[in-house]
């Protein structure tokens, strides 16, 4: 299967979007050849502004462009862009519901060698928390090219988790994304598994494993993490009566938090949570990471059998 | 072009009305906002292209409030050019109302940024400022910072891009009366010389009394000149101007009145 980084799809949309709509402008914190936004940089040099190892100020910076009717696209890695600038995208970009986007790269442990100092695992906690901004977890580059045009055209808030790493292209061109809506990716009656980013390519190769020891499971694309898919998400425990979700990262927080928070109130079911269990990550190769960490096909096939189990 | 006698008589009226918000609110900033009177006072209504018939029109110069805080003084200016009614003042800080503890954009029309979190608000005006660059437009950008925000980093990248981008349409207006929460600027956390830092990052620095008219007055004219870099104004100021058992005391910058003192203070800013 072909594999591309979301970051790369990314930088070729902004570009792209950057021709329909001269309003948008981009901004990086001196990473943009590892964030891709060079790419819009070479097209538009003078809708790019660099600012420098400050990523405070390029988020205070973005929200006074947005006064001034800029569409903003922001970029660094997700620990900088969002754990460093937490405070400022509370107050100065989400509390007065700016056009920012933020479009942080390097999320998850996926980011490998650079260690755990580079690794958000808690970036999707911080955004999801916050009133007015939206968090989208693409799974792969087609949807990162569709999250991208849709929020280069609709006003708000909004944060987009995108990996360092090459990922498999899971979608054609007829992919739709809408807000708040979930995709089944796969459907099945036995359990219903919930990932996001990377990890709903890694689902798929779980509910082939499950598919051998005779559960039918069903793999559901969460990647509007917020807006929720409240719906979808009821019907799918009802359905299969027992839920997984995978997360490349923290279970506390993310995905996770979200799905258990809407089925504790609708349909409480059984259900296990796959993804980093309060702990930092390390120097690695990607996939020696996603193994020691256990977010493999093999951990999440045996936390899809756990919650049969707890039928 | 206003007059002296004009401006002098806003920045009284902008000192009742704090008084005013900050006595029925029984809460709030008081030494903060009264220091600002002046330099409110003309700004809003000697320097800046601003029509208070039409405050999101599209050539006006923006204001923002870096200092949150201070936020009765905006209210105050806003009140006198007819945006808010002098009712509405007695809202401020009360629940449902548009006169929010800090400046909020999304409610109020005229505050163009919220804030209150220190620091950031200069940041913020930089980008509108960089937005007005971009879109060669004629909009200048004023903000007016504490001095203890001056402790925050995020002033001193946010002052840095403004000198790296060559904004000559933003300009600092730092309230410097030499006092924060916890004391003197000296004793919390010592500044140094202010206009030399603004300077050593690529400002074009001016100093003045800020509570002397003509002054600011001259001070801004000056500021307009300027091409090429932006500009700070340190401005010389005395926390709680205007009465006088505010005046220069730290315990005033977010106490609240009691009865006794509101009627104090309002006999004197009204005397």
């Amino acid at each position: 299967m072909e594999k591309i980084a979301t970051r790369k799809a990314y930088g070729e949309t902004l570009k792209a979007v950057g021709k329909e709509h001269p309003e948008i402008v981009v901004l990086d914190a001196d990473l943009s050849k590892s964030t891709k936004t060079n790419i819009f940089a070479q097209e538009f040099p003078d809708r790019f502004f660099d600012m420098g190892i400050a990523e405070s100020n390029m988020a205070a910076a973005a929200a006074g462009l947005a006064i001034g009717g800029q569409t903003v696209f922001m970029s660094s890695f997700a620990v900088f862009a969002t754990g460093r600038c937490f405070e400022i995208i509370r107050n100065s970009i989400c509390y007065p519901n700016l056009n920012v986007k933020i479009a942080a790269t390097h999320a998850g442990i996926t980011v490998g060698e650079d260690g755990g100092s580079h690794q958000s695992v808690e970036d999707i906690a911080l955004m999801r928390v916050l009133p007015n901004m939206s968090v989208y977890v693409p799974a792969d580059a087609v949807e990162t090219a569709c999250m991208v045009r849709y929020m280069a055209e609709h006003d708000g808030p909004t944060y987009l988790r995108l990996g360092r790493s090459g990922q498999p292209v899971l979608f054609d061109d007829s992919y739709q994304f809408e807000p708040g809506k979930f995709h089944v990716v796969k459907d099945g009656k036995d359990v219903a598994i919930f990932a996001c980013g990377l990890m709903v390519s890694v689902a798929l190769e779980a509910a082939e494993l499950l598919k051998e020891a005779g559960i039918d499971a069903a793999v559901i694309n969460a990647s509007s993490v917020k807006p929720f898919d409240k719906e979808t998400t009821a019907a799918y425990a009802e359905k299969c009566g027992a839920v997984v979700t995978v997360e490349e990262h923290s279970i506390f927080g993310g995905l996770g938090s979200a799905v258990a928070e809407v089925l504790v109130q609708t349909k409480p079911c059984p259900m296990e949570m796959v993804g980093i269990k309060d702990q930092f990550g390390q120097s690695g190769k990607p996939a020696d990471l996603l193994k020691h960490y256990g977010l493999t096909a093999d951990a999440i096939a045996s936390a899809a059998k756990k919650a049969v189990e707890r039928k | 072009m206003a007059s002296k006698e004009y401006l002098t008589e806003m920045a009284k009226k902008i000192r009742c009305d704090i008084i005013e918000m900050l006595g029925k609110a029984k809460s709030g900033h008081p030494g903060g906002s009264l220091d600002m009177a002046e330099i409110m006072a003309v700004l809003y209504f000697d320097v800046m292209n601003y029509d208070f018939n039409d405050p999101q029109k599209e050539d006006r110069d923006y204001f923002v409030l870096s200092k949150g805080h201070g936020a009765p003084a905006l209210y105050a200016v806003l009140c006198e050019g007819g945006l808010i009614d002098r009712e509405e003042l007695g809202n401020l800080r009360q629940l449902g109302s548009r006169l929010q503890g800090h400046p909020d954009r999304k409610k109020l029309p005229g505050v163009e940024a919220s804030t209150g979190s220190l620091g950031q608000g200069f940041a913020v005006a930089g980008g509108i400022a960089l937005s007005m660059k971009l879109n060669h437009k004629p909009n200048r950008v004023y903000a007016v910072l504490g001095d203890g925000e001056l402790d925050e980093g995020l002033i001193w990248e946010a002052a840095m891009s403004a000198a790296h981008r060559k904004l000559d349409n933003l300009v600092a207006i730092v309230d410097h009366n030499g006092l924060q929460i916890d004391g003197a600027n000296d004793d919390v956390m010592a500044l140094g010389d202010i206009g030399e830092k603004f300077a050593s990052f690529g400002f074009e620095v001016f100093s003045v009394d800020g509570h002397d008219i003509d002054a600011l007055k001259d001070v801004f004219a000056k500021a307009k000149e300027v091409q090429g870099k932006p500009v700070a104004i340190i401005a010389e100021t005395v926390k709680g101007k205007g009465v006088s058992f505010m005046e220069n005391n730290p315990s005033w910058h977010g106490s609240p009145m009691s009865d006794e003192d509101y009627a104090a203070a309002k006999a004197e800013v009204e005397g």
